[in-house]
């Protein structure tokens, strides 16, 4: 109940940052039309039918996002030696490490559902669907679970910008294969069974590599 | 300061006797494929490159664990080793994996066909981003611990990677048949011995490795005293 009510807090204190700056959300907004664009672009100039590479682009698009907040939030942990503020504090480390993740993963989400709306006009495909909804939904559990982890490693080595994407990439991928498969798959009006194989699967990714995370996070932060 | 191990002495001409005789039965004493012809050859050393590709993984991922248990230095030297050699082997795995697949599939890369060229080339990715994540760090106890937590986190993923990639392409059309189980008595002796014999020359290499490191950390160690 302790290590839950403490990680809450930290999630309070991420939100306050946040809201006093408003830097993530704003340079977050941009960033999405930007991709967006590019994406649009570099595509539609070639295939004939764009709603095609919706799902890709959507998760191309997600990762990249994602994967900017979790660096930026790590690094302002790290940068002004917060973090040892928050060592300092009597709370378990596994309350530290859920609060950040769980921090990472509301910012995630609402980066996502101000980029949903924008994906179904510009591409004219209504994205609002339940499973789509959880696709992203586990999706964003994956990669913050695991990120939240890595991003803290990244941000203590030199050139962090670089080291984030080439610890995190490799590892996620499941992530990316399985929520790009099950949002085709709900735009193809797939066969619920063949659906379930990916929810499933993500749940799996969820579940192991947050009690890996759990387990490792301490290490991460002593020394 | 730690005692350095021995020479892998009776064990390197264990693996140079069987090096050569694992050669002599994949040229001489492996008939040769019926539809493949003799590239199915490369069949034999290719899988046995990526079998030490994954058992280096492991090896990290066990001296990971260790390490954090006992932070003894040992660990993260075997880790490290184990991590290394994984990248050769890895690599040869992935470059014999294409050159097998240009005759086979008429494409250097076959993404849709063959799902485990595809992993054996995320492990070298991982394996790279292990070797980047210790080179940007300066602090020897911290790139231990956090080379040791990678090697964990890593290892965790692969079985969902190769999962998602199986599945992934299970929606397209397979062209061949996975090899398995379709292995004459005389291949699967040959490719028995070569799994043996690249194991051992994994274990040569890593002793090896693990000396030169621990006589590094010597030499490191006496100069600081002289310096001092």
């Amino acid at each position: 109940m302790n290590t839950i009510r403490s990680a809450l807090t930290i999630v309070w204190k991420d939100m306050i940052a946040e809201w006093r700056t408003k830097e993530m959300f704003s340079s977050m907004f941009v960033f999405i039309l930007l991709v967006i664009v590019i994406f649009k672009f570099s595509f539609d100039l070639r295939v004939s039918n764009a709603t095609l590479l919706v799902p890709g682009i959507l998760w191309a698009a997600l990762t990249f996002a994602g994967t900017l907040q979790l660096g930026r939030s790590a690094s302002l942990e790290v940068e002004d030696g917060h973090v040892d503020g928050l060592l300092l504090a009597p709370v378990p480390r596994s309350s530290i490490y859920l609060g950040k993740a769980l921090g990472n993963l509301m910012f995630m989400s609402i980066t996502e559902l101000i980029m949903l709306p924008i994906f179904s006009a510009l591409f004219n495909l209504n994205l609002f669907r339940p499973l789509i909804l959880l696709a992203v939904f586990l999706g964003t559990v994956g990669f913050a679970s695991v990120g939240t982890l890595l991003s803290t490693m990244a941000a203590h080595s030199r050139a962090r910008e670089v080291m984030l994407p080439v610890l995190l990439f490799p590892i996620v991928l499941p992530v990316v294969i399985a929520a790009v498969k099950l949002t085709a798959g709900v735009l193809d009006g797939a066969a619920w069974q063949e659906l379930t194989v990916w929810v499933r699967f993500l749940i799996a990714f969820d579940i192991v590599f947050l009690v890996v995370s759990l387990m490792t996070f301490r290490f991460v932060v002593e020394g | 300061m730690m005692k350095s191990i021995r020479k892998a002495g009776p064990l390197l001409w264990l693996s140079a006797l069987t090096i050569i005789a694992a050669l002599c039965l994949v040229f001489l004493y492996a008939p040769t494929e019926r539809t493949m012809g003799d590239v199915q050859r490369i069949f034999y050393f290719h899988v046995s490159s990526a079998w030490i590709g994954f058992f280096a993984f492991f090896v990290t991922f066990v001296a990971g664990i260790t390490y954090l248990r006992t932070k003894k230095r040992l660990w993260d030297i075997v880790g490290h080793s184990s991590a290394e050699i994984g990248i050769v082997f890895t690599t040869m795995a992935v470059l014999t994996g294409s050159i097998w697949a240009k005759p086979t599939w008429n494409a250097w890369f076959p993404w849709e066909q063959e799902p485990r060229l595809i992993l054996i080339s995320i492990l070298l990715l991982i394996y790279f981003a292990y070797h980047m994540l210790r080179a940007f760090l300066r602090e020897p106890e911290q790139r231990a611990r956090f080379a040791a937590v990678y090697g964990i986190v890593a290892f965790a993923g692969v079985p969902l990677t190769f999962m998602s990639i199986r599945w992934w392409q299970s929606l397209h059309p397979v062209v061949f048949e996975s090899q398995g189980s379709g292995l004459a008595p005389t291949m699967l002796w040959t490719f028995m011995f070569c799994l043996l014999t690249f194991t051992i020359l994994f274990f040569v290499l890593l002793i090896q490795r693990c000396r030169l490191s621990i006589l590094a950390d010597q030499v490191e160690d006496l100069k600081r005293r002289v310096l001092h």
